[in-house]
């Protein structure tokens, strides 16, 4: 008899894509772990998954939607919250999730991301932040902290970096965390109430990036940043999004930032056409309609 | 299929092209648009944000083109007809995701209302330099369809016939009008609902365990699923096999690569568009599009008034090329002219297919304006020498 | 398990036991789980997996409490808890 086939499956792998393992992630990358954290996440919401979708730009983290068992997205470099606006809106009983990177979600789709927060499109954005672009081979990106070195900031990075916190909230984010590729509990919950919560929630994962970041500036593998995260990370709930600025290799605040209620964009639509149209207005209820 | 009453304005109408574009997408059954300002196109959108909470659809105004040109393709998976309007500059900006709808045969419009260029040109002033960016502005190699109408009412019947083909064929149609037609106010009578067919979405009959997403039907077109039905599946702007994964290799490339062109070039046939007049027996035969074939009309009059045998033929769907139609008049006759707004673009894809067996004039314009019957005589003078 | 005082049910408290499973040609030697495991009940072993990595193995085959925190950190998804049915009481 064979013994292999006797095992239990590994309980995620429902929801996984295991043709497709083992995935692209390097020894030490914490991406795995934030997908991890996700799809227990998905296991607590009372959500049909059927209806989950998730999108993602492009890089390591853009890679997320492939491994997946859901339906998934895997779209262009900063597009992925634009188009996850299309999804939403033609679907709205859709449950949308981007889940890619600091790259991709707040440089060349910080636009996007600053806008749909603006105007509270109901979606989540689970935010990787590896503190450079890793799928290039570690070039200097708007969340690298100042001094550290990329391979386009040879002699260390120059430039004032984003606080994802900070941005999500000036914005008009609903729902603000941030917590480390370590903090595992809490980073599920925080996912769990990011996803239950109407409105544009924004979750920041910060993650270790053994190949690119860690090894060019020295700091071991993605094990020895997991214990600098473990050693120098400051739980703050409700801390002023205005001090959570990452200094290289600083203790840094992590917990959840923002709750607070404001109508989402169909809800201010609905409203709003009612408002001015009365009885004319067809409320809209997304492509089921149509069917 | 026949159409949701609730979109058709039955009726005649005073309309400019813009607002009957509009008109035609809310005929054909789109629910969803994505825009961004920019003239001469913004009609369009101004119309749509006004009549879609009447019928039961949503517009929103995005941030940039960018994001216009991919919230369309994600209503469209999420299972609504979706388009996006623009004019050059904006055009460019939307070359991603013409590339990304093409490689995901995701079904949208793009309208462009062409103006003069390069750059921010003509803002309010027409051209039709655009052409050969809507046929290989995308990077890589993919194939898709364009129409370009040339009034008013071709702005309403041929953006149902671009969601049709779109739907029909899985691919982003460009609908290429220019600032003349999308600025003329002309009639323009809007049938009953009852008399407009439109095609409906493929949608597969399989079982989520036995569909690929990215499995042709013998057409080579392979039947879509809806978003959150069930069918857990992937979808990748990477090459990808029938699964829909990433496969990195030369044997998956040229697989999908070849499907994607060969899907619009072995269908060319039913996607063609074209009217002709007098080419039987002609000499000279003209072949124009858009708002350039309403000045053709009057230099050919013109030419056949001083007894010249000439033909015209007018491109409704520019691409695919009608290039075996093109290669049959060749056999036939001594030259073509080709107005355009260009310094020459759509006439390089007619000496192709002419392939020296007749003369080829060009009569260019580089657009601000139309051009003047004369320039265009003076051309078709020219060849019948 | 270091408590800073006795809790009052303690007579009552059962300490949960888990079985490891680790799918070991799926891990990549990260060494998450045997860093962060609180009862250090895993050791990255010698032997080599088919990628040539060094996955773990279970030392202390009694001291898993079924936390699951292997499973949840493990960015593989190679390694993961199942519940064993007896149960010790804190006491003992």
């Amino acid at each position: 008899m064979n013994k292999e086939r006797l095992k239990p499956e590994h309980p995620m792998e429902a929801l996984l894509r295991m043709d497709r393992m083992p995935h692209i992630w390097c020894p030490t990358c914490g991406i795995g772990t934030a997908v991890s954290c996700f799809i227990t996440a998905l296991e607590k919401i009372d959500y049909p998954l059927d209806k989950v979708v998730v999108v993602s730009g492009i890089g390591c983290t853009g890679r997320v939607a492939g491994y997946v068992k859901l339906d998934s997205f895997h779209t262009t470099h900063g597009r992925p919250i634009p188009f996850a606006t299309g999804l939403k809106l033609g679907n709205p009983e859709l449950k949308v999730v981007v889940f890619s990177g600091d790259g991709d979600i707040v440089a060349i789709g910080g636009n996007h991301f600053i806008h749909a927060a603006r105007r509270n499109i109901d979606i989540t954005v689970i935010c990787v932040n590896n503190f450079n672009y890793a799928m290039t081979g570690g070039q200097v990106a708007p969340t690298t902290p100042l001094t550290a070195l990329a391979t386009t900031s040879p002699y260390g990075c120059f430039e004032t970096p984003f606080s994802i916190p900070y941005l999500a909230d000036s914005c008009g984010a609903v729902y603000v965390a941030r917590w480390t590729a370590l903090h595992i509990r809490r980073l599920t919950k925080s996912m769990v109430e990011a996803l239950n919560k109407p409105g544009f929630s924004v979750v920041e994962v910060i993650c270790p990036c053994s190949t690119l970041y860690a090894r060019r500036n020295k700091l071991g593998t993605g094990l020895d940043l997991m214990k600098f995260y473990h050693e120098s990370s400051v739980i703050k709930h409700g801390a002023d999004t205005r001090e959570l600025d990452i200094e290289f290799q600083k203790p840094m605040v992590v917990g959840k930032f923002v709750d607070r209620e404001r109508p989402t964009f169909l809800e201010s639509w609905n409203a709003q056409m009612k408002k001015a149209l009365g009885e004319k207005f067809q409320p809209y209820g997304g492509s089921n309609e149509h069917d | 299929m026949k159409v949701d009453p609730k979109g058709v304005l039955t009726g005649s109408y005073f309309l400019d092209g813009d607002h009957a574009c509009c008109e035609g997408a809310l005929a054909a059954g789109c629910r969803f648009a994505a825009g961004y300002p920019i003239t001469p196109s913004t009609e369009v959108v101004e119309r749509f944000a006004e009549r879609i909470p009447l019928v039961g659809g949503i517009f929103i105004q995005m941030e940039d083109e960018l994001a216009s040109s991919i919230a369309i393709l994600g209503a469209s998976w999420a299972g609504l007809k979706s388009m996006t309007v623009t004019s050059g500059p904006g055009f460019s900006l939307m070359m991603e995701h013409i590339g990304l709808g093409a490689m995901l045969e995701t079904p949208c419009v793009f309208v462009n209302v062409q103006r003069g260029g390069p750059s921010t040109g003509l803002p309010t002033l027409p051209g039709q330099a655009d052409m050969m960016q809507a046929r290989w502005g995308s990077h890589g190699d993919y194939e898709l369809i364009s129409l370009c109408p040339n009034s008013p009412q071709e702005c309403f019947d041929f953006m149902i016939d671009a969601f049709n083909l779109s739907e029909r064929y899985r691919v982003p149609v460009m609908f290429m009008m220019d600032e003349c037609v999308g600025h003329m106010t002309e009639k323009v009578v809007i049938p009953p609902a009852d008399q407009i067919e439109v095609v409906p979405r493929r949608y597969t009959t399989l079982p989520p365990e036995e569909y690929l997403p990215f499995k042709p039907d013998p057409d080579l077109v392979p039947p879509m699923v809806k978003v959150g039905d069930g069918y857990r599946f992937h979808v990748t702007g990477l090459t990808h096999d029938e699964r829909g994964y990433p496969v990195m290799s030369a044997e998956c490339q040229e697989t999908l690569v070849h499907r994607l062109i060969d899907k619009i070039r072995r269908n060319a046939r039913d996607i063609w568009i074209y009217e002709e007049d007098q080419v039987d027996g002609a000499e000279v035969v003209v072949i124009s599009y858009g708002i350039t074939h309403r000045v053709a009309l009057r230099a050919v009059q013109m030419a056949r008034e001083k007894g010249l045998k000439v033909g015209m033929m007018r491109l409704i769907v520019v691409w695919p090329f009608p290039e075996e139609r093109i290669r049959q008049l060749a056999d036939k006759v001594k030259a073509f002219v080709m107005p355009e707004m260009n310094y020459g673009q759509v006439v390089l894809e007619l000496e192709r297919c002419v392939a020296g067996k007749a003369k080829v004039l060009l009569a260019p314009h580089g657009g601000g304006t139309v051009h003047k019957p004369e320039q265009i005589y003076e051309r078709i003078m020219e060849a019948a020498k | 398990m270091k408590l800073w005082r006795t809790p009052l049910d303690i007579d009552r408290l059962k300490i949960p036991h888990g079985e490891l499973h680790i799918i070991k040609d799926r891990c990549k030697g990260c060494g998450f789980c045997v860093e962060y495991c609180p009862r250090e009940v895993l050791e990255l072993s010698d032997e080599f997996n088919i990628k040539g990595y060094h996955p773990p193995y279970v030392k202390d085959e009694e001291g898993c409490a079924d936390c699951r925190l292997c499973e949840a950190i493990c960015p593989e998804f190679a390694i993961f808890v199942t519940t064993k049915e007896e149960v010790e009481s804190v006491e003992s």
